[in-house]
């Protein structure tokens, strides 16, 4: 089988499509990649921040009722299977971009999933802080929204960072899965040579591909993180 | 002026309530460095934060210059911090900003203008003596350091009271010497209201005037710190006063009479006095223990004598050290 993999037919035919649609592939599941996560962050962070600032000690609480609302919504979101989401959120889909197939079209599924995802990455994030150091700035005279926005956000920058990496890696994974509606990229091109068409070398290329996209992802995003942190003495 | 009036704050736990305060009366004077000291558990923490109601009292009332801080709406309440700052024990500054943007912080929530509280945060540098470390990041400072940037920041908005707690816990000996030093100078120069929550005996000698011991959540004892000092009533105050358990005393011989000389400040002519007692009146005193105190430019001093058994003799013994003046004389029914 290995031999049949790596024949010399399978081999020109598989430099043939990678000339061809790897580029493209590659732009797509970047662009997808980014565009979700930034949505995803747009969405997440806020709602992650309300997690935390609404609690009964938080620094502006909630009615109990709305926190355990959204707890319960957060966590529905996330159970659903990507696959099922996907199908479940068409009818968004269709009223955000017009259509509920193609590239774009798998961006809005995307970010429904990762979202609620973002949202307790911010919420670990910000449970990090030093309960004293939001005790200082009330002792300051500052507001609840100057707290959040002044010293609760800033100075969780390195682990938010860190959690965006994670979340960004996630969705990389994600946009994979979106092959099945219709949306290209790195993983339609895996599944639609490797696994119909039997073109085995063309799916482990892509999937290097996918491997690498993550390395340096994770690499950008760690060194961001250290980068971005005062606590380090450097 | 700030005035506690019978207040009591009490906490509410999944294992039942707990009394952290219990009708705690006190007044802090303009100018005052007013020392609050107690055994970790007694209280203080919480009575500091029911000062700028980060904690609310159950009951009572705290007065700010008369104003009921307890009555004062959120916004009005924020507005008042600005003038009744606080630094604490882990200095509690913003890691992720430098020093002169953490001086800015308070500033920066007041809404003054950028430019402006960059050059006020300049003029505080140099105020705490770090003029230097504008650009740094706090984890580069030593602890010593991160404490003065801490004090620069409560200063910014000159405020008329500066809440401490526990600001030298975390210090070395010589570090605590030096920012109380600073504290005292800047308690001089601005005039600022100066309130030291501590658990140091030696804090509230190096720089307070007044203070109030507090114990089980009540103030046991309050007052000027040489008058306290030199003489604790309360267990408590004894406690800290002499934490080693007061003294190693030698035991009195049979059949003396054993007294407590306290001199509050008598001693500072140097006069022998003890030793002129025996000259004069030709009675021979048994020391049994003896510690003396320097408290501001005043020294104070404890003593336990042994007297000889006579009625006639005592007498005449307490007469003799009451009319030095400044002297309390008690006698220690029992062990001493």
């Amino acid at each position: 089988m290995l031999s049949k993999i790596f024949s010399s037919d399978a081999i020109a035919e598989a430099l043939t499509i990678l000339k061809e649609e790897i580029p493209f592939a590659l732009w797509e599941t970047s662009y997808v990649t980014v565009l979700a996560t930034a949505f995803a962050i747009v969405l997440g962070l806020p709602l992650g921040v309300l997690l935390v600032a609404g609690e009964k000690n938080g620094v502006r609480p909630l009615p109990k009722g709305v926190m355990h609302v959204l707890n319960v919504v957060i966590n529905l979101l996330r159970s659903i299977p990507f696959l099922i989401l996907m199908i479940l959120v068409f009818p968004l889909t269709r009223l955000i971009v017009g259509t509920s197939v193609g590239t774009t079209a798998s961006i809005v599924p995307l970010v429904i999933a990762a979202f609620p995802f973002v949202a307790r990455l911010v919420e670990s994030s910000l449970r990090e802080i030093n309960p004293n150091i939001i005790e200082m700035a009330q002792s300051m005279g500052a507001s609840p929204m100057q707290i959040i926005v002044k010293v609760m956000i800033p100075e969780s920058i390195p682990s938010l960072i860190s959690n965006f990496t994670i979340a960004i890696t996630t969705v990389l994974g994600y946009t994979a899965m979106s092959g099945i509606i219709g949306g290209g990229g790195l993983g339609k091109i895996a599944i639609n040579y490797g696994y119909y068409r039997y073109k085995y070398l063309v799916m482990l290329i892509a999937v290097i591909i996918l491997i690498v996209l993550v390395q340096v992802f994770q690499s950008i995003g760690t060194r961001l993180a250290v980068k971005l942190d005062r606590r380090v003495k450097h | 002026m700030i005035e506690l009036k019978n207040m009591s704050k009490t906490f509410r736990t999944a294992a039942g309530t707990v009394e952290a305060l219990k009708n705690i009366s006190l007044t802090v004077n303009d100018g005052d460095i007013y020392g609050i000291i107690g055994m970790s558990g007694a209280g203080k923490s919480t009575l500091v934060r029911c000062i700028n109601m980060l904690e609310r009292p159950t009951e009572g009332k705290v007065l700010m210059d008369g104003q009921d801080m307890g009555a004062l709406s959120q916004k009005e309440l924020r507005k008042v911090r600005r003038e009744v700052t606080m630094i604490f024990q882990g200095f509690n500054l913003l890691m992720q900003k430098t020093c002169l943007r953490n001086i800015c912080f308070p500033l920066e929530l007041a809404g003054v203008k950028k430019a402006d509280a960059k050059k006020r945060a300049k003029e505080l540098l140099e105020i705490v003596g770090l003029p230097d470390k504008a650009e740094s990041y706090p984890a580069q400072l030593s602890g010593g350091q991160q404490q003065r940037i801490a004090i620069a920041r409560a200063l910014a908005t000159e405020p008329k009271v500066l809440l401490c707690d526990e600001a030298t816990s975390a210090l070395d000996p010589k570090t605590t010497h030096d920012i109380l030093e600073l504290l005292r100078d800047i308690n001089k120069r601005l005039g600022i209201t100066i309130i030291m929550i501590t658990h140091q005996m030696s804090v509230v000698e190096e720089i307070c005037n007044r203070v109030a011991i507090l114990d089980g959540g009540v103030v046991v004892e309050e007052g000027e710190v040489s008058t306290v000092f030199a003489d604790p009533h309360s267990d408590a105050a004894k406690r800290l006063v002499a934490p080693d358990g007061e003294e190693e005393v030698v035991p009195a011989n049979p059949g003396e009479r054993v007294f407590r000389i306290v001199f509050n400040g008598a001693m500072a002519a140097g006069a022998p006095l003890i030793t002129q007692m025996a000259i004069d009146e030709r009675i021979a005193a048994n020391i049994l223990y003896a510690s003396t105190k320097c408290l501001g430019d005043k020294v104070y001093g404890n003593m336990l004598l042994g007297l000889p058994e006579e009625e006639e003799t005592v007498q005449r013994a307490v007469k003799y050290l009451n009319e030095v003046g400044n002297v309390i004389i008690t006698e220690v029914k029992g062990d001493a």
